[in-house]
């Protein structure tokens, strides 16, 4: 994202979004809607203040690992870590309609993040999406367990360090193995 | 990467499934029964509102995967007060494939394949968000013949689905004759599909940079027919089942969900429309060109199974409406846009010019390559919002491809659905929600 432009709040409104809260950085995605970038602690709480503020819906949730990119592009002030939790809200209201995300750093060696599921019942299989996939523990959510992968599984697939995985194929008029 | 002994320590990760009440914890058995959603604003839970049974005497029993009417592997562990309905756990993950693994390793010229089999009852719609978001990555900006056919083929993969859905819809209820009648004019918009694009399915038509194709000869005919037919076929269905006392006690007042349970759960689509939500991204966030078509936006009233069937029957018709304006407003022109860094050239050029042949060699072994950077779209599919987060580091693969399915978040308004219902109002209540498995576990 080279052409990001955005500052910390609190600033002008972002489209849309109403104030952003002091000391969160903030920039405008391409879809011309805003992107907050709260730090891991004041996360929940800047969501809480979107939520009284008319965003009643969490739209998505997602984690991304950016173990292999590690070179993008965030604004000033914000560190860049291993993991992301991304996360879009939206506000349904009649004229006030807008979308609103979240970019939120999450390092590799304490990767945990507050879950939003007492602010948005809604988080609950998302969050669990983001643990089964990607390992980030949502502290607060009430059934964090596995969700698309089975039980027993180890690890957590979508990581960059986890390999896509070969099955051998056998095939019929090939040689055999001696 | 952590030991799964440490992890199962860590996180106290249990298993997936629906414990008994004896062995299940507090806050987990208020989640089910719905607690969480009935506070007002800025309340704070407190322990003992809630009253939490932890006697023995109910009956924990699976529905599915292999059910026939949980369309597909949805596996619903439910616990029973003789027919009464108490907690659900939906339980998915079997058809879980990995794809979005997968489309970190396709080209984005590969990845529609990849994408358009999720929701494989609208798989146009998935390859529409996809294409979108490439585009916005992109930064390129589409000839208005390929914005219009995109959102004639859209409104049409509508109605098919729609019709699906009231097909398998009235076999959950009993009803044999609207399946048969929802499949056979299901079929009419699959032959059209299949004559424009090649396939019933699985289409892989809308491409980054537009279509694949143009429109074939002939096709405002085949559309007008479809549109005059449908139109007709509704009236029967209104008085099959819309108008009919058996159908309407079966439904009205089962499995109801308020407004703001469904703005909770995160519900989209039909469900949220029917308890009063006019959300509805067609209207709330144009994309392609809905701003400039007339449709209404259908919303209910009880949320309850009667107004999710109505809802849906009366997207039918808007569809159809707006299916009748692009045929009318069809602009002429490129259906593709004509960037040899995106689009492949024409296959006649590939004869005569030397550059093209390297274009089109590039953009097939390679791909296309997308600018670094990260961006959310999100269409209004059958179902609801389908959002596409793509992130792109600059190559031709797209680093991290996440899709916000529909049904995987209107799925969790299911427990609050069922609660305190009937076992046999649940396979209607189901049926409601219009699940596709292929785009939940992904």
């Amino acid at each position: 994202m080279t052409d990001l432009t955005g500052g910390t709040g609190p600033g002008s409104d972002v489209p849309g979004g109403g104030p952003v809260p002091e000391g969160v950085a903030f920039a405008v995605g391409r879809d011309g809607g805003a992107i907050l970038f709260p730090d891991r602690q004041r996360y929940h709480e800047v969501v809480a203040g979107y939520r009284e503020a008319g965003f009643s819906l969490l739209s998505d949730l997602c984690a991304v690992d950016y173990l292999a990119h590690p070179g993008r592009t965030l604004p000033d002030g914000v560190t860049a870590e291993r993991f992301e939790v991304a996360v879009v809200l939206v506000c349904v209201a009649r004229r006030q309609q807008a979308r609103l995300r979240l970019r939120v750093q999450v390092p590799e060696a304490d990767a945990r993040l507050a879950s939003l599921w007492d602010l948005y019942p809604g988080a609950e299989a998302m969050e669990r999406e983001a643990f089964d996939l990607f390992g980030v523990r949502f502290d607060g959510h009430p059934d964090l367990t596995r969700i698309l992968m089975p039980d027993d599984w180890e690890g957590h697939p979508l990581r960059k360090d986890y390999g896509v995985g070969r099955i051998p194929v056998q095939f019929k008029e090939a040689p055999g193995p001696r | 990467m952590t030991k799964r002994a440490d992890l199962a320590k860590e996180t106290g990760e249990p298993s997936q499934e629906l414990a008994a009440r004896s062995q299940t914890a507090a806050p987990e058995l208020r989640r089910e029964a719905g607690a969480v959603l009935r506070l007002p604003d800025g309340h704070v839970l407190d322990p003992s509102d809630v009253d939490v049974e932890t006697g023995d005497d109910t009956m924990i029993i699976n529905m599915g995967p292999q059910h026939p009417s949980t369309h597909g592997v949805l596996r619903l562990m439910m616990e029973l007060d003789g027919e009464t309905v108490l907690r659900t756990k939906p339980i998915i993950g079997y058809l879980h494939t990995g794809m979005e693994k997968t489309a970190e390793e396709l080209t984005y010229v590969q990845g529609a394949t990849n994408v358009t089999r999720m929701d494989y009852l609208a798989p146009l719609s998935n390859e529409l968000v996809f294409s979108m978001a490439t585009e916005a990555l992109l930064g390129v900006d589409l000839p208005p013949r390929a914005v219009w056919i995109r959102m004639l083929l859209a409104e049409l993969q509508r109605i098919s689905s729609h019709l699906m859905w009231m097909a398998t819809n009235g076999m959950d209820l009993g009803s044999t004759t609207m399946m048969i009648f929802g499949f056979r004019e299901r079929e009419m918009v699959l032959a059209f599909f299949e004559k424009t694009t090649g396939l019933r399915m699985n289409h892989n038509f809308i491409r980054p940079g537009g279509t694949a194709a143009d429109l074939p000869d002939g096709w405002e005919d085949d559309v007008a027919v479809i549109c005059d037919t449908i139109l007709e076929r509704l009236d029967v269905y209104d008085e099959l089942l819309t108008g009919q006392p058996i159908f309407r006690e079966r439904v009205e007042g089962v499995g109801v969900l308020t407004a703001d349970e469904a703005l909770a759960l995160s519900a989209t689509g039909p469900i949220l429309r029917s308890t009063g939500v006019s959300w509805d991204l067609r209207r709330s966030m144009p994309y392609l060109a809905y701003d400039e078509v007339d449709f209404d936006v259908i919303v209910g009233t009880y949320g309850d199974n009667f107004d999710r069937y109505a809802v849906r029957l009366g997207e039918i018709r808007e569809s159809v409406r707006i299916v009748r304006q692009a045929v009318e407003r069809m602009p002429s022109g490129d259906y593709r846009v004509q960037d040899k860094k995106v689009t492949p050239p024409p296959r006649a050029r590939i004869d005569e010019s030397m550059e093209a042949l390297i274009h089109h060699f590039k953009l097939f072994t390679e791909g296309l390559m997308v600018p670094e950077g990260e961006v959310y779209v999100a269409v209004e599919s059958p179902r609801g919002e389908l959002g596409c987060y793509l992130v792109s580091d600059g190559t031709s693969k797209p680093y991290r491809l996440h899709i916000r399915a529909p049904s995987f978040a209107n799925l969790q308004s299911l427990p609050v659905m069922l609660r305190n219902g009937l076992v046999a109002d649940a396979i209607a209540t189901i049926s409601s929600v219009d699940p596709v498995m292929g785009e939940v576990d992904r």
